[in-house]
């Protein structure tokens, strides 16, 4: 009974960074309806200031004020990206702007590291409240109980501010129609720069505030964001109090289940988070997105027509350099140019249900992986020949998206998202976790190709058959009968299912077809490395087919293949330098800025106006 | 000749709300029939029952003899029966002859081809159904970029796809210029003409109505209080009273005349 309680104070105690990052999520998603991917590494930054500041503040003033002044900080922090990196891309297509947050985090990852180095800070104590009290006999540190009672405070707080003030008013107006209330004389630029300072602010508290407990690392970023993303979709989007909900719910949860479910203990967030979906697709205190009947931010998207002769030269060219590569190239080059069509394998795949299909999934490297270590289990332990395990690899990836699919098409925009990263979330975790059978951390190794494909040469051939044929196979898809009717699904549902579409199933094939293609990419992938690790199902594998796909331009049928080869060209260049992040990050955001377009979309709009090429005619 | 449209005793209540209360009314073959009302009245409610975007809460919907209640649009639409919208839902991406194609493709059962190219599939009859409504010449134009006037025509083409035996419209000249609904319901007479199908629209423009609807059925708070002719409607007292006005603005201007 007694640990039964501590267990539970612990939980409560936990929530409070949880609930403080995730309110600030939320707030900034309902009324800017940006994905703020960023919002972790906000999280990381509260917690490095706050060492710094408790440092040079002592006594008990002082450790209270660091945390206040983290917040603030951090707040200010979030105004200059709001301001810098966001405005200039509001008009952009939708969710074009997490892009940018992504290359923030890159950036903020390398500054941080700059400034306070590789090495994990201690998190300084509480003065006063050091010790810890016996409740039942078990002890509990003093400073969760203050935690305990700080987060219902700071709920209230948060929900005087939405509910009785008149910046509340704006914002729970702006969350349900933020085009409303820009005609309604509200200047929406401050707003969304204030709600960005209060929900980053939010964030550098929460950093600050769980440093007693653990300290500041540079991997908090991106190990809170997952569970943040978890809590916010659980709550409901927007909803305060859910978002209080779910972090307490979700706290409790993993301290339980480190206790009594130790193999378990990262999959079970994400079953909790599939679940209430399932039967609260709003999560449980969410309404209805209710999508604006606005018209469309940014340009419409141009009727497709296959290349033209121009076009089709140009690839033929490109598709005979890449075979000659070994003629001239060394090792080094085959491999990075393996590397590079197998990323745009996968990225081509998710660009397929992505902008075909508008069908957004954070999770996509869930069957890239998936078909990668379906073959790799196979070979491990059937000793199946290559050949069989490579056509396993697809086949079981577009299994696992047939199954998955069928729960996520039940669902739309950014829900459909949150649940496509939970499903992912659960391959990585029991991946991760299923030491016995998938080798855990420790990976899959010794996957070979087949005889006649040993050597970089025989693979490199083999993966631009398959890639660029993969990737044609697509493109074909997109113009044929089942391309249209996905299009036609995607711009208006309503009258797709008036014409005899089911909407749903189209959906489902769809996703299907992308899942089987990313499979496909993942037994590329196994057999090229002969080996695979859980970090290929990752949240980060995921995000970054995602960001391909907008900078190389969303709203383009090549977008995200162009994209990946960029990105992992730069990539390339860039490791080689000590603060490549920070670089690399700073190119994403400067691409984002340029090219709201992405980049196919950006020189296609280019060379029309310079007159290089004819404007088409459809658009006349 | 047994209706193309029969409807018994529809009822549909939000919460307290009896939005259709007990509405009962049939289509016959070849009919132009427009249902008007004020605002609030049920007539869209009515026509998303039809359609099957809202399940009714009770009574039957018939078509050609055949219980289609509480079927999904898809299905409802497959049975032959076409529909436009208050707000035009076309595809945006795609252009003029594209959209029509589209439709083209669900009646010919051709969605999950996956051979290309679609654009090139049932294009002489999309150009055709286009030519029903004056539309041809701007078949390869992106449908984003037309007129609203024209997306409504494109509409109606869209409907025709799939041989139509009724045609649901609503408020089908909401919108335009003058000039443009005067056109688009000839165009519509036109059709219900030449191809023998029936078609039920709401309308709020009683020049459109009374010029070219064969019979009129009033709603007002979710029940229908008239089904005639355009003089029987005109004529009747309570129509005057809730919806048409005592016509007694016309009467001073012609007496101050």
């Amino acid at each position: 009974m007694g640990l039964f309680v501590a267990q539970l104070l612990t939980g409560l105690a936990n929530a409070a960074a949880l609930f403080l990052v995730a309110s600030g999520l939320s707030l900034i998603f309902g009324v800017t309806r940006i994905v703020n991917f960023a919002h972790g590494s906000l999280y990381m930054l509260g917690a490095y200031f706050g060492v710094t500041l408790m440092h040079m503040l002592p006594g008990v003033f002082g450790f209270w004020g660091s945390i206040l002044l983290s917040g603030l900080i951090v707040g200010l922090i979030g105004i200059v990206i709001e301001i810098c990196v966001l405005r200039p891309v509001y008009r952009a297509p939708e969710l074009f702007q997490l892009v940018a947050t992504f290359g923030v985090i890159l950036v903020i990852q390398d500054l941080t590291l700059m400034i306070w180095g590789a090495e994990d800070q201690l998190g300084p104590r509480a003065p006063g409240l050091k010790s810890v009290v016996r409740i039942l006999g078990e002890p509990v540190p003093q400073y969760d109980l203050a935690l305990i009672a700080i987060t219902p405070v700071i709920l209230l707080g948060l929900w005087w501010l939405i509910a009785k003030t008149r910046v509340g008013i704006l914002v729970r107006a702006a969350t349900q129609d933020r085009e409303m209330v820009g005609a309604l004389g509200v200047n929406q630029s401050w707003l969304f720069t204030g709600v960005f300072f209060l929900g980053s602010m939010l964030a550098g508290l929460g950093g600050a505030i769980q440093l007693p407990k653990g300290g500041a690392d540079l991997l908090m970023d991106l190990n809170i964001i997952a569970a943040v993303f978890v809590v916010v979709v659980i709550g409901g989007m927007g909803s305060i109090p859910g978002a209080f909900v779910a972090a307490v719910l979700i706290s409790v949860l993993n301290v339980f289940g480190v206790s009594y479910l130790p193999q378990s203990t990262l999959v079970l967030m994400y079953v909790v988070m599939a679940v209430v979906l399932l039967v609260r697709p709003y999560g449980l205190f969410g309404r209805e997105e209710k999508a604006g009947e606005h018209g469309q931010v940014g340009e419409p998207e141009r009727p497709i027509r296959p290349a033209g002769m121009r076009g089709r030269m140009l690839v033929a060219a490109l598709l005979a350099a890449l075979a000659l590569v070994p003629l001239f190239g060394g090792n080094f080059t085959q491999v990075l140019i393996t590397d590079i069509l197998i990323f745009c394998l996968f990225a081509a795949s998710l660009q397929f249900m992505l902008s075909t299909g508008g069908l957004v999934s954070f999770g996509h490297a869930a069957y890239f992986g998936g078909g990668a270590y379906a073959a790799a289990l196979l070979v491990t332990y059937a000793g199946s020949p290559m050949e069989l395990a490579f056509l396993f690899a697809p086949l079981a990836a577009g299994l696992l998206a047939i199954i998955f699919g069928w729960f996520c098409i039940r669902l739309s925009g950014v829900y459909f998202a949150m649940l496509t990263l939970a499903f992912s979330q659960l391959v990585w975790s029991l991946v991760f976790q299923w030491y016995d059978v998938t080798g855990g951390d420790d990976g899959l190794v010794n996957i070979w190709p087949a005889e006649w494909l040993s050597g970089t040469t025989a693979f490199y051939y083999f993966t631009l058959i398959v890639g660029v044929g993969g990737i044609i196979l697509l493109r074909h898809l997109t113009h044929a009968p089942l391309g249209y009717t996905l299009r036609a699904t995607r711009d208006s549902a309503r009258q797709a299912e008036a014409t005899g579409i089911n909407v749903k199933r189209v959906q489902w094939v769809a996703f299907a077809t992308a899942g089987a293609m990313a499979g496909l990419a993942g037994g590329l992938f196994v057999f090229s490395k002969g080996s695979i690790f859980p970090n290929e199902l990752e949240i980060g594998k995921s995000f970054d087919a995602l960001i391909v796909v907008f900078l190389g331009g969303v709203k383009t049928l090549s977008g995200g293949v162009v994209g990946a080869a960029f990105m992992e060209s730069a990539k390339d260049w860039l490791t080689r330098l000590e603060y490549w992040r920070l670089v690399l990050g700073l190119v994403i955001i400067g691409v984002v800025i340029i090219a709201p377009d992405g980049i196919v979309g950006t020189l296609r709009k280019v060379s029309e106006r310079v007159g290089l090429r004819r404007s088409e005619e459809f658009m006349k | 000749m047994t209706a193309v449209l029969k409807v018994e005793n529809l009822v549909k209540t939000f919460g307290g709300v009896k939005a259709v209360a007990g509405v009962s009314f049939e289509v016959a073959p070849g009919e132009l029939k427009a249902l008007i009302g004020p605002n609030g009245a049920g007539k869209s409610t009515c026509f998303n029952m039809l359609m099957g975007q809202l399940k009714p809460t009770s009574g039957k919907v018939y078509l050609n003899g055949e219980n289609i209640t509480g079927r999904p649009p898809r299905d409802i639409w497959r049975r032959g029966v076409g529909r436009t919208f208050q707000i035009t839902g076309t595809y945006q991406s795609m252009t003029v002859a594209e959209n029509v194609q589209m439709a083209l493709m669900s009646h010919h059962r051709k969605l999950f081809a996956v051979r290309p190219y679609a654009y090139k599939l049932y294009r002489d009859e999309a150009l055709a159904l286009l030519d029903v409504v004056g539309m041809a010449d701007q078949a390869d134009r992106a449908c984003a970029i037309l007129a609203y006037g024209d997306l409504k025509r494109l509409e109606l083409a869209i409907a025709l796809a799939n041989e139509p035996t009724l045609l649901l419209m609503d408020e089908p000249t909401a919108g335009m210029a003058p000039r443009e609904r005067i056109n688009l319901m000839q165009l519509t007479a036109d059709i219900v003409r030449d191809r023998g199908v029936s078609v039920l629209f709401t309308e709020h423009d009683m020049d459109v109505v009374f010029a070219h609807a064969h019979h009129i059925m009033v709603l007002n708070r979710g029940e229908l209080i008239a089904d005639g002719t355009a003089s029987e409607v005109r004529n009747n007292p309570q129509v005057q009273e809730v919806y048409l006005g005592g016509g007694t603005l016309y009467e001073q201007e012609t007496a101050d005349a």
